[in-house]
């Protein structure tokens, strides 16, 4: 046993220890401890009321038994009953054990809430630290009802102790965290503002740790909070090691504190007072300054203290993106950690260079360091490290490297870890087609990749090659012959006879001049593969072999042959049956005009983003959009073995067409989607496309999808709280859409079938005039043919004070997802602001009203009950559950209300259809409120699988 | 989540950095022989820092205990456990300040001994 060295005397409990630690097999432990539980048991059951001391030993001994991965289902009523002790270590093992083992029994919950309030009100500093201990474990939701309203009054109070305050703001810093929507702000916000100047270094830490995430969801209120920042962190970064006594670290003062002021700063933009930000540069040029001191000690904890400050500074200089002068010094001092010993110093360079490499002003310092990133990706022994490297390569591509990048990575590839495989070859896919200068090259590098990584080729991205090569007649012709040869290995990758089939199906004439490619060769080398591939693959040869028939009469009954044998129209897969029977007859019964119009070629597809970028972000997000996710199930996407030549008969290019059509958004001419979000805001920027100004080659490229005007500038993404805005206008349509110090956006809109109206009312609320004031409407994703916005232009010159109008046309063409975007762009004192909210205008607003009967609402309910057609989500009231406002919100959301209908009472019922200019959707809703529970339950039905998801994820986030 | 993590950890060799990417979170490990201690941070948190601050939760491990050992924690895990509530709480650091955390427990522990009236061995032996 283990010297003890403060006084503990729970014996029976390191017996026990010693007992479990001596167990010879997983066999024996187990037989032990199902033994102590029987004996817990047996002495909380008997009846003799056991003494606080054993209580306590026991359920420590659960807790034990809990901690080595078994579970507990007793003893909860016990470690409640030791809360309220007044012993203290009886009180602290209670408390213990509800933190690691609670348990949403609602009668516990009362109980423990009911112990937690005597302590917060007993006056006795550790006991209430005890219970702000637990409530901040614990953060449920029935604990911020309990007690967030408590806690800021502990905080701010004068007579709370130091230890207390540290407890009472991480505390409320935990509630405001789970359920933001039961912490009060209020007069306290201010006083917690000025904890900030506090002399307890412990108060400030914690106090900043909860300013820093309160004022993301107020920034007005807590704006004070800066120049109070940047005084207490100059006044820290400039003291000597030794005057923050305890607080120094390894000779590095107050490392965590500096590191949470830098990180609050982060929240907010550069301080606009001159004298503020001036000691504030100062501060960071001190800190750049001391990384090139020679470290105080040799001690790793001194440098990695005294480096997470300078990371932490960098970041917030990369914030900024303002002062070139700190951008450039930021970017030498992570230069010389890319060939640092420390492999976490390079990993984190690697990281940070990354965010840099997407600011103009450090693009090109950052490309000095290619060499060295290349050989970090060939030699680093940490898959870890070469990924952040195969990163940072990817954010510093631009035209003048892509060659060499695209390169690199493409070697690396031959051997590069399984686990990264795929995201590499998306990048290369990218790389490759944003800075293709000739396509010959694009076309030789995505072969190179299938070949190379056959399996870690995804569809999208030979989707895109096909896309591609359609489009661009220049290159048809390099691609058939590079295909045909790259066929001609004797094992090539599934995914190179799919690409290989497809472009000979289109382009086999253009190379079938030469007798070593002529038709009948090319038609035996495919064939040859045509076994050993799946069934889509296999699907799609055929419509190749169809499409030959038209291309090349000669080979018609050598194709016909092959359609006619019994392994093709035999097959059992209904699909290949199918087409070989169809493709047969087709080729038999249909004049060769007939056969020509209809295997024409592929006609040109739209241009827009590349599918594969939207891939990229996924992979990189896991919990990123669900706007990206809406696309995933786009009606038609399975049908990939499609790709079907004949299906789409005549020019228009149908569910191929979806297929290759690009889940992601065309913003604005750049490759920086604006659709997904600010959750993509890191992904974005290791597109280095996103770096205003960089590639200027890029507007032009065959990327550009031209649906924005283009602007000198990229729009900035949607601010983070533009969904949120947008919820609120989901049932109602006035209101003010946006509002910050400078600038109030107010919108009015009226709605009927499928047009809209809307007046946007832009006020300066400034003295000054916004000088070249421009909004402008971009569509996200598909948008762009699913909704029409005609807008006037506004005048570019807005006077203090003054308010102007700007009137848009709205018409819903068929349905959408998405939100429009409008993007604000004005230059408020020299400084070019850049705003891009969501446009209040959702599918809801297009919908009419229906009245029904009873009868006739259950009729077609039940005529609507494929699966695909209802949506439903079961969610937590997020308000107070008042009919009234229920109804209320029903009918602002567009749907009548049925009275009668359903047999509860409580229940809500609404119907109504969707107006759309190409088609209408019936739409039935039933909302079933649970009040007992705080539950919804929302069920939607349309006929569009889309709609019904669509309208359901509306109007959940509603009540 | 733990048992996946730990083979994920116990995977990585001595030279490799410190910081891994596990689903959308990081994780940030330090070995002391043959203890792992792990943090699960976010994004934009701070990966070196997380790092001192696994070290500092060890000094005061080691400075409570005096030298400690893996044992220590054992058999005093709930004493860990507090340890690490004056430090972190719901995830945040509480006090950076090696002293003013002791100072907590200090005084937790003489609250404890003022509690713990003497117990006879024998009583002790009975209930165990």
């Amino acid at each position: 046993m283990p010297a003890v060295s403060k006084g503990d005397g729970m014996r029976g409990l390191a017996v026990f220890i010693s007992d479990i630690r001596n167990c010879k097999s997983k066999e024996a432990e187990i037989k032990r401890i199902n033994k102590e539980l029987a004996n817990i048991r047996s002495k909380f059951k008997g009846d003799k009321a056991l003494d606080g001391y054993s209580k306590k030993k026991y359920v420590c001994k659960l807790l034990f038994i809990f901690l080595l991965g078994h579970d507990i289902d007793f003893g909860h009523m016990e470690a409640v009953n030791l809360l309220s002790s007044n012993k203290y270590t009886e009180k602290q093992i209670g408390y213990l054990f509800i933190s690691v083992l609670v348990n949403s029994n609602s009668e516990l919950i009362r109980l423990i809430n009911n112990a937690i309030k005597n302590d917060l009100a007993s006056r006795n500093p550790t006991f209430m630290c005890l219970a702000l201990h637990c409530i901040a474990n614990v953060g449920s939701r029935e604990m911020a009802e309990a007690f967030a309203s408590e806690i800021p009054r502990i905080l701010v109070a004068g007579d709370t102790m130091d230890s207390v305050k540290q407890s009472a703001a991480l505390c409320l810093l935990r509630l405001y965290k789970t359920s933001p929507d039961l912490v009060p702000m209020g007069e306290w916000t201010s006083r917690v503002v000025h904890l900030l100047n506090d002399q307890h270094m412990g108060v400030v830490t914690a106090a900043v740790s909860l300013i820093t995430c309160l004022c993301k969801k107020n920034p007005d209120d807590f704006k004070t909070c800066v120049s109070l920042a940047v005084s207490r962190l100059s006044r820290i970064v400039s003291s000597a090691s030794t005057d923050l006594q305890d607080y120094t670290y390894y000779f590095v003062p107050a490392p965590w504190l500096s590191v949470k002021l830098l990180r609050l700063l982060q929240c907010y933009p550069p301080p606009e007072d001159a004298a503020v930000k001036g000691r504030l540069v100062e501060c960071l040029e001190t800190v750049l300054n001391k990384a090139q001191e020679p470290p105080k000690s040799k001690k790793v904890q001194h440098s990695n203290a005294k480096n997470a400050i300078l990371f932490e500074a960098i970041s917030l200089i990369i914030h900024y993106d303002s002062e070139p002068n700190l951008l450039v010094r930021a970017c030498n001092q992570l230069g010389q950690f890319l060939q640092h010993r420390e492999t976490n110093l390079r990993y984190l360079a690697l990281e940070s260079m990354c965010t840099l490499a997407s600011s103009e002003f450090s693009h090109e310092a950052v490309k000095t360091h290619i060499e060295t990133v290349i050989n970090a990706l060939k030699t680093e022994r940490d898959v870890s490290v070469r990924q952040r490297a195969a990163d940072l390569l990817y954010a510093m591509c631009d035209r003048t490297n892509a060659k060499q990048i695209v390169s690199e990575m493409l070697s690396y590839l031959e051997t590069a870890d399984y686990s990264i495989r795929e995201e590499i070859v998306l990048k290369v896919a990218i790389l490759a087609e944003k800075y293709a200068v000739d396509y010959s090259w694009y076309v030789d590098t995505i072969l190179n990749l299938i070949r190379i990584a056959g399996d870690y080729v995804s569809e999208e991205v030979w989707y895109r090659v096909i896309q591609i090569v359609i489009n661009r007649d220049d290159v048809q012709g390099y691609a058939a012959k590079t295909v045909f040869e790259a066929l001609q290995a004797p094992a090539c990758h599934e995914n190179m006879v799919k690409v290989g089939g497809y472009i000979l199906g289109e382009f086999g004439n253009l190379i079938a001049g030469d007798p070593r490619s002529s038709p009948l060769v090319q038609f035996n080398l495919l064939h040859s593969k045509f076994h050993l591939c799946s069934v889509a693959t296999r699907a799609l040869l055929l419509s190749t072999y169809i499409k030959f028939i038209n291309l090349f009469p000669e080979t018609k009954a050598t194709i016909q042959e092959v359609l006619r044998s019994d392994s093709q129209i035999r097959n059992a897969d209904v699909e290949l049956q199918q087409r070989a029977v169809e493709y047969l007859k087709l080729s038999s019964i249909a004049s060769t005009d007939v056969l020509a119009t209809v295997l024409e070629e592929m006609p040109p597809f739209p241009e827009r983003e590349s599918s594969i970028l939207a891939k990229l972000k996924k992979k990189k997000g896991p919990g990123a959009g669900s706007e990206l996710d809406d696309g995933k199930k786009e009606p038609g996407a399975e049908i990939n073995g499609g790709m079907d030549p004949s299906a789409s008969t005549a020019s228009t290019p149908s569910p191929s067409a979806d297929l290759l059509g690009l889940r992601a958004a065309p913003p604005a001419g750049s490759a920086a989607p604006t659709s997904a979000g600010n959750l993509l805001v890191d992904v974005f920027s290791d597109s280095p496309a996103a770096a205003p100004g960089l590639a200027p080659g890029t507007e032009e490229n065959f990327l550009s999808t031209g649906a924005a005007a283009s602007v000198c500038e990229d729009p900035a993404l949607p601010l983070s709280e533009a969904d949120e805005l947008l919820n609120k206008f989901v049932c109602k349509n006035n209101g003010v859409l946006f509002e910050n110090q400078l600038l109030q956006i107010g919108v009015k809109s009226e709605f009927r079938q499928n047009l809209g109206r809307m007046y946007l009312f832009y006020g300066n609320k400034t003295s000054v005039q916004f000088q070249s004031f421009t909004p402008t409407v971009t569509y996200p994703g598909e948008l762009q043919s699913q909704l029409n916005i005609q807008t006037k232009a506004v005048d570019p010159l807005v006077e203090g004070g003054a308010q102007v109008q700007q009137v848009l046309n709205i018409e819903c063409l068929s349905d959408f997802t998405l939100a429009p975007l409008i993007n604000i762009k004005f230059r408020y004192g020299g400084t070019l602001q850049n705003i891009t909210l969501k446009l209040p205008i959702t599918l809801n607003k297009f919908f009419q009203a229906t009245e029904m009967q009873s009868q006739d609402f259950f009729q077609r309910w039940k005529q609507l009950s494929l699966p695909q057609q209802e949506a439903q989500k079961i969610f937590k009231a997020n308000h107070p559950m008042d009919p009234e406002v229920t109804k209320a919100k029903l009918l602002g959301f567009g749907s009548a209300l049925l009275d009668k209908v359903d047999p509860n009472p409580d229940n809500f019922v609404g119907a109504g259809i969707i107006q759309t200019k190409s088609l209408q959707v019936g739409c039935l809703l039933r909302l079933e409120p649970n009040a007992q529970a705080q539950m919804y339950r929302l069920t939607l039905r349309t006929s569009k699988e889309a709609v019904s998801r669509h309208l359901c994820e509306l109007l959940s986030e509603q009540f | 989540m733990v048992r996946e993590l730990m083979q994920v950890v116990l995977a990585r060799k001595p030279k490799m950095c410190s910081f891994l990417e596990w689903r959308d979170l990081k994780v940030v490990y330090k070995r002391y022989a043959s203890l792992y201690f792990c943090c699960a941070i976010e994004g934009p948190d701070n990966e070196l820092l997380t790092l001192e601050l696994i070290h500092r939760y060890v000094e005061l491990l080691d400075k409570y205990f005096g030298s400690v050992c893996e044992l220590d924690i054992i058999f005093n895990f709930e004493k860990a456990y507090f340890i690490l509530d004056e430090f972190l709480m719901g995830g945040e650091i509480q006090d950076t300040s090696k002293k003013s955390v002791l100072k907590a427990i200090e005084q937790a522990d003489l609250l404890q001994e003022e509690d713990e009236s003497p117990r006879s061995v024998l009583e002790e032996m009975g209930l165990a």
